[in-house]
């Protein structure tokens, strides 16, 4: 996993609550056995006015200039401004494979869908939770400002915006650890492997109908 | 000292290691697997040179891109063709307890399997990259989805880096009017809480109602957690649970059955547990819901009228009432019993079990489909729930309506397969998410229960099932 420390980066206002990751990545792109290669298709539906398949150029697809991706002043941005509940509905990690794939380092929203949060520090992404006002502030100064970017800090976990105003956010410190080492989160846990197997050794002889007479086998 | 809640119990049985900051592991049991979300897990495995940690913990199957129709042709989209073929590699090459391949006789949706198996069992940790893994907390399991790379831990390691979650109860009491379902109750508590109602949250629930509820029941009550932003759905395991587990393939059995079920009385919150929040309602007053927006939060009795934007203060609410009215094509005020629908789905890990085939097969029995729904899919859960309804005839009452009987699978629930709405067409479904393009790009998506929509399709237009009992 890529390491985060700090961006200063463009910002991208999504003015939507509850965005799902069927609308991040639709389903027919989840075919795929890679783990890159979505950028192209984040937001299809809405960033697209034809049916996207998977493999299609999207070059020389028609885009939607009312989907605010595709607009001249937000090509570039690391930092997605979002609102309430993001990243709500299904599992598939592939909602933030393509945020990062796409360029999205950053995502400030009110609230977000736990396993979605959970994602995204899987990948490098930090999803950044602030006040409803403080939010709605940033969206203001969006509208407002073109090239309007944002400074994040996670060593001292600060945002701060070209005013000046900062604001700080929560993380915790294992994901802070693990985001700005990129570290494999596999490779950590298996250095309490000796706690596992002891924990599983008494665990299955707790509940022995957990051990199957026919594990190993394949039916 | 306050009492244990059942998640208290169920996290502290399988904590394995905690951090300073509460950051813990927690040991997995059961670890379910389909096609869509495990092959970049697998792939992960054979770049680091990992072996699976525990591969008995392994039930898998592929749903989500396997036909409903002509088997006999094979998967004939060739890039879903090499997924499902790409999970039948990584299960020969890293190993499984049950893996049941396309078209096997008792290959179904990942969630329908697993508890019909009896692979899913109270006081297990299960998990699965798949959202509507809270199906298995109705067995008074701690079950949720998680995304690949946890995925890849939990092969690598039986273990999961989770935080606890908070504790909500939410309690329904009362009765039920007949025609209400548990699909009902669970929207109703969606449309009361939200969306992200749940989040940061694993919700018990419980109640009269709720212990009245089949092990059907309660899997589509507990599935639906994830609809109210909860990773987690919990219920107590009673003696429903039991008996719906008793003589199951992979069920305890001899004296592990008895030192199973000795163990599983003590799966339930104390009576002095304390919850962060607990949610109130009264079944006697839930009537059957419709979905008429783009959120499963936007949900009605069918008795109302669809929501007028021009009432809603909040602006990002009004904007996003505007803009489901538009992608659904209703008109503010509009009675829900007056919308037409041009398809109808019976299926979903929500609504696909025997249970719920009976229910819709009750409702039609003798009548025939409206000639303005043009397509009607029945799609069972499993293959086991497919033979029990022929064993029982329904495929021939759903058949004789004008109704398509098709084979097991997720289906038009997410329209990976084949089977998708067109743009522009409504569906009533017994599936769990009405968002824009889930069952095909422009297609218009109602939830509702499978008395419901059975109901709506001889109808034409959505009809209140009170009234026709």
């Amino acid at each position: 996993m890529k390491a985060f420390k700090q961006l200063n980066g463009l910002v991208c206002p999504l003015d939507r609550a509850n965005v799902d990751t069927d609308a991040i990545i639709p389903k027919q792109f989840l075919k795929s056995i890679q783990r890159s290669g979505f950028g192209p298709y984040l937001f299809d539906e809405l960033r697209y006015t034809n049916y996207g398949e998977p493999g299609m150029d999207c070059s020389t697809r028609p885009l939607n200039p009312d989907f605010v991706l595709n607009q001249p002043r937000y090509k570039g941005a690391q930092i997605l401004l979002a609102r309430d509940n993001f990243g709500c509905g299904s599992s598939r990690e592939h909602a933030p494979w393509a945020i990062e794939d796409y360029g999205l380092q950053v995502i400030i929203a009110p609230s977000f869908a736990d396993i979605f949060f959970g994602n995204c520090y899987k990948n490098g992404i930090l999803p950044l939770v602030a006040s409803v006002e403080i939010v709605d502030r940033l969206f203001r100064e969006c509208a407002a400002t073109e090239g309007y970017r944002l400074n994040v800090e996670l060593e001292t976990q600060t945002v701060t915006t070209p005013s000046g105003f900062s604001f700080e956010f929560d993380i915790t410190p294992h994901r802070k650890h693990c985001l700005l080492h990129g570290l494999d989160e596999i490779g950590l846990t298996l250095q309490h492997a000796d706690a596992i197997k002891n924990f599983e050794i008494k665990h299955l002889a707790a509940q022995p109908w957990l051990v199957f007479d026919t594990e190993t086998t394949t039916t | 000292m306050a009492g244990k809640t059942l998640y208290d119990k169920l996290w502290e049985s399988h904590l394995v290691h905690e951090e300073a900051d509460g950051t813990c592991l927690i040991y997995i049991d059961r670890h379910l697997i389909h096609e869509v979300t495990s092959p970049q897990a697998f792939e992960g495995m054979r770049l680091a040179g990992r072996t699976p940690w525990r591969s008995a913990s392994i039930v898998a199957n592929p749903d989500h891109n396997t036909p409903t129709r002509d088997w006999d042709k094979g998967i004939e989209e060739p890039i879903a063709r090499l997924q499902v073929e790409t999970l039948d590699a990584n299960i020969k090459e890293f190993g499984a307890l049950v893996y049941f391949p396309f078209k096997h006789q008792n290959q179904g949706i990942i969630h329908v399997i697993g508890p019909e198996q009896g692979t899913t069992l109270p006081g297990m940790t299960v998990v699965c990259g798949d959202s509507h893994t809270s199906t298995h907390g109705a067995f008074g399991a701690l079950a949720h989805g998680i995304g690949t790379s946890e995925v890849e831990h939990v092969l690598a390691s039986q273990t999961l880096i989770a935080k606890k979650s908070k504790r909500m109860q939410v309690r329904v009491e009362g009765q039920l009017s007949q025609g209400v379902t548990a699909k009902d109750v669970a929207l109703a508590v969606i449309g009361k809480i939200g969306t992200a109602g749940g989040t940061g949250y694993a919700i018990e629930f419980a109640g009269a109602v709720i212990r009245s509820l089949s092990m059907e029941g309660r899997m589509t009550v507990c599935n639906l957690a994830i609809e109210a932003g909860a990773r987690a759905g919990l219920i107590a395991a009673d003696a429903t649970t039991t008996d719906y587990l008793k003589g199951r393939s992979f069920a305890p059995k001899g004296a592990n059955w008895d030192l199973a079920v000795a163990y599983w009385n003590t799966l339930h919150s104390d009576l002095d547990a304390v919850f962060d929040t607990v949610v109130e309602i009264d079944g006697s007053g839930i009537a059957p819901q419709v979905t008429w927006g783009t959120s499963p939060e936007q949900v009605l009795p069918v008795t109302a009228r669809v929501p007028n934007p021009a009432n809603e203060v909040d602006s990002v609410k009004r904007a996003s009432l505007e803009r489901a009215l538009l992608y659904m094509g209703l008109s503010p005020d509009m009675p829900i019993e007056q919308i037409k629908i041009d398809k109808v789905f019976i299926g979903s890990c929500t609504n696909s079990r025997i249970e719920d085939l009976r229910a819709a097969a009750k409702v039609i029995r003798g009548r025939q489909k409206a000639s303005n729904v043009n397509q009607v899919l029945v799609v069972p859960g499993s293959g086991m729930v497919k033979r029990q309804a022929e064993q029982e005839g329904l495929d021939q009452i759903f058949i004789a309506a004008g109704f398509e009987w098709r084979e097991p699978g997720c289906s038009m629930c997410l329209a990976m397969n084949a089977d998708r709405l067109p743009a522009g067409e409504r569906c009533a479904s017994t599936s769990n998410r009405n968002f824009e393009g889930r069952q095909g790009p422009g297609g218009r998506t109602h939830l509702v229960s499978p008395e419901m929509a059975a109901a709506a399709a001889i109808a034409g237009h959505f009809v209140d099932i009170r009234t026709q009992l």
